[in-house]
């Protein structure tokens, strides 16, 4: 902590640049990485023309877009229209400053750390600074004065509030063990163990809200095509868009930087190269970690649909809020209980395993007590019995449940002998379950 | 330097880019008067009129927001519980499980009256 605050003047314009660089670099290649690896996911190729592998891809693109038209819509508010870009994306480089990509090293003979600076709320710091980034997102939807940027700017809103809380409380316990909100100390804490294996609740719950506030695949409800065309930033082109897209995926490298820094050790390194501890051995633990968890990222849009609006919100704030409450509880407890009468390692394992357990049987119980009502439910309704008309207003439909088959007559004839007509009588009167509608039907055909 | 130094001068890099970018798209692009261009997209069809101050939208949003307040005060008065833990001692652990527990009631009653259900 002693050398942050001590740089000169030129090491920190250094770091500085490096930081937005990285986070430029970091974004175009992301979007390559993530073609790429979507695509072969997909057994396609993905982009692989321009410059080796592609790689230039991204910023062709970059080029394109600056070269198209700057719409700014007779509805739009102009001001902030103009504004919400830079509201956007600004935040999103700030958070970076006090991520640690390694420990103290030397640069031209200056002592420093590999950290554009630290602060003693640097964790706070970060949730600030990234909470301002919503601010671009509802003014963009605003300001354009149209209907589907405002409401996709709603949607992403709500949607990053709601998983700002459950972000915030899985950091609660990382904070009991480290004793410190400073993101290098949090590194420091982690010698031992990481805390992403101390404490895997905060750690998943950590992971889904990181994918809720970023609004990436399966929860990218703000940009769901097919309900509100681009969400909130419809109505903008050319550099303009191209901030928010900028401001996305920097926000995607952000979550994972900071993930790394909480749950994963940071810049130390893991099991095989434990002695490579030093200096600029850092920045390459670091990156590994911060790619692994990227490729999360492309391997959820490549393997998840997207979920529905009430499912996402109860899923923020029916599972991974209580979930942490308790967590929390559990942590501080066994914690005072271990320094107060000294527990063994197996018994805090055992217990945290236990209430691991119980957490997931609780939510089990909860899901299927909720499902059997919502039955019973759909049970006591009576469904009214109705004769089906297969071609109803001339076009071929399928019958809906209650609804009964008529028997064919004259097809059965062919070729079927009276008597071993077994499976082409009328079905039984009052039955309608669906199963048997379709195995009459099979057998009608057959 | 002070630690808060070099954020400002992050920020200030990314605001220059930022003005830059914003600026730079009016001249770097074609500029063509197109009257259906700068109207409202709906998908092709004529938008529809919006009320002046950008009209009505669902309540359960206003009740998303209130009830992140809440939650969000409840971190602020964590995070300090948590980092000075281990001076508190049981008094803490008592304290800060009791103020859970009043929460958590208040939970309970938005979770009963149907506060967190969407639709």
């Amino acid at each position: 902590m002693e050398l942050f605050g001590r740089d000169v003047w030129w090491m920190v314009l250094l770091k500085a640049v490096v930081v937005f660089v990285f986070l430029v670099v970091m974004t175009l290649f992301t979007i390559w990485f993530e073609r790429r690896v979507v695509g072969r996911m997909q057994h396609r190729i993905g982009p692989n023309r321009v410059g080796p592998f592609g790689l230039l891809q991204s910023l062709a693109d970059g080029v394109k877009l600056a070269l198209k038209e700057d719409i700014v819509p007779v509805a739009a508010d102009k001001i902030v229209f103009f504004l919400a870009p830079i509201l956007s994306v600004v935040p999103a480089f700030m958070v970076l400053a006090v991520i640690p990509f390694g420990g103290e090293v030397s640069i031209f003979g200056h002592h420093t750390m590999l950290q554009l600076t630290d602060l003693p709320v640097g964790v706070l710091y970060v949730l600030a600074v990234a909470s301002v980034g919503v601010y671009g997102i509802v003014l963009a939807g605003w300001s354009s004065g149209s209907t589907y940027p405002l409401l996709g700017a709603l949607r992403s809103s709500a949607q990053v509030i709601s998983y700002e809380v459950a972000m915030g409380l899985s950091f609660v316990a990382v904070f009991l063990y480290s004793g410190s909100l400073s993101t290098s100390q949090i590194v420091g804490a982690q010698k031992s163990i990481w805390f992403a294996v101390a404490l895997p609740i905060s750690f998943l719950v950590y992971l889904v809200a990181m994918v809720g506030e970023t609004n990436r695949a399966p929860f990218d409800l703000p940009e769901a095509e097919s309900e509100l065309v681009g969400g909130f930033h419809t109505e903008y082109s050319s550099l303009k868009f191209a901030l928010f897209f900028l401001a996305e995926y920097i926000n995607m490298v952000n979550v994972s930087a900071l993930a790394t820094t909480m749950f994963l050790g940071g810049y130390r390194p893991f099991w095989p190269f434990s002695q490579l501890d030093t200096g600029w051995w850092g920045p390459l633990w670091f990156m590994i970690k911060l790619m692994a968890l990227l490729f999360v990222f492309v391997w959820l849009r490549g393997t998840l649909p997207r979920l529905r609006y009430d499912q996402f919100m109860k899923l923020g704030w029916k599972l991974l809020i209580p979930v942490s409450l308790v967590w929390i509880a559990f942590v501080a407890v066994i914690r005072t209980v271990n320094s107060q009468y000294g527990l063994s390692r197996s018994t805090i394992v055992a217990g945290g395993l236990s209430i691991a357990g119980l957490l997931i049987i609780a939510s089990f119980v909860a899901e299927a007590t909720a499902r059997r009502k919502e039955r019973a439910a759909e049970g006591g309704e009576v469904v009214e019995e109705t004769e089906f008309d297969p071609f109803a207003g001339g076009h071929p439909v399928p019958p809906m449940p209650g609804q009964r088959l008529p028997v064919p007559v004259g097809v059965l004839a062919l070729g079927a002998a009276p008597d071993g007509a077994t499976g082409l009588s009328s079905p039984p009167g009052g039955d309608t379950d669906p199963d048997d509608v379709r195995a009459d039907q099979e057998d009608t055909r057959a | 330097m002070n630690i808060w130094a070099p954020i400002l001068v992050l920020g200030g890099i990314a605001l220059a880019f930022a003005l830059v970018s914003v600026v730079a798209g009016s001249f770097t692009g074609p500029r063509r008067y197109n009257r259906a261009r700068l109207d409202s997209y709906e998908c092709g069809i004529e938008p529809t009129p919006q009320p002046a101050g950008g009209g009505r939208f669902p309540i359960k949003y206003y009740v998303t927001a209130m009830l992140f307040i809440v939650f969000d005060i409840e971190i602020v008065f964590l995070y300090p519980w948590a980092v000075t833990f281990d001076a508190l001692k049981i008094f803490g652990l008592v304290e800060m499980l009791l103020f859970i527990a009043t929460v958590f009631i208040a939970y309970t009653y938005v979770w009963r009256r149907g506060g967190l259900d969407w639709d």
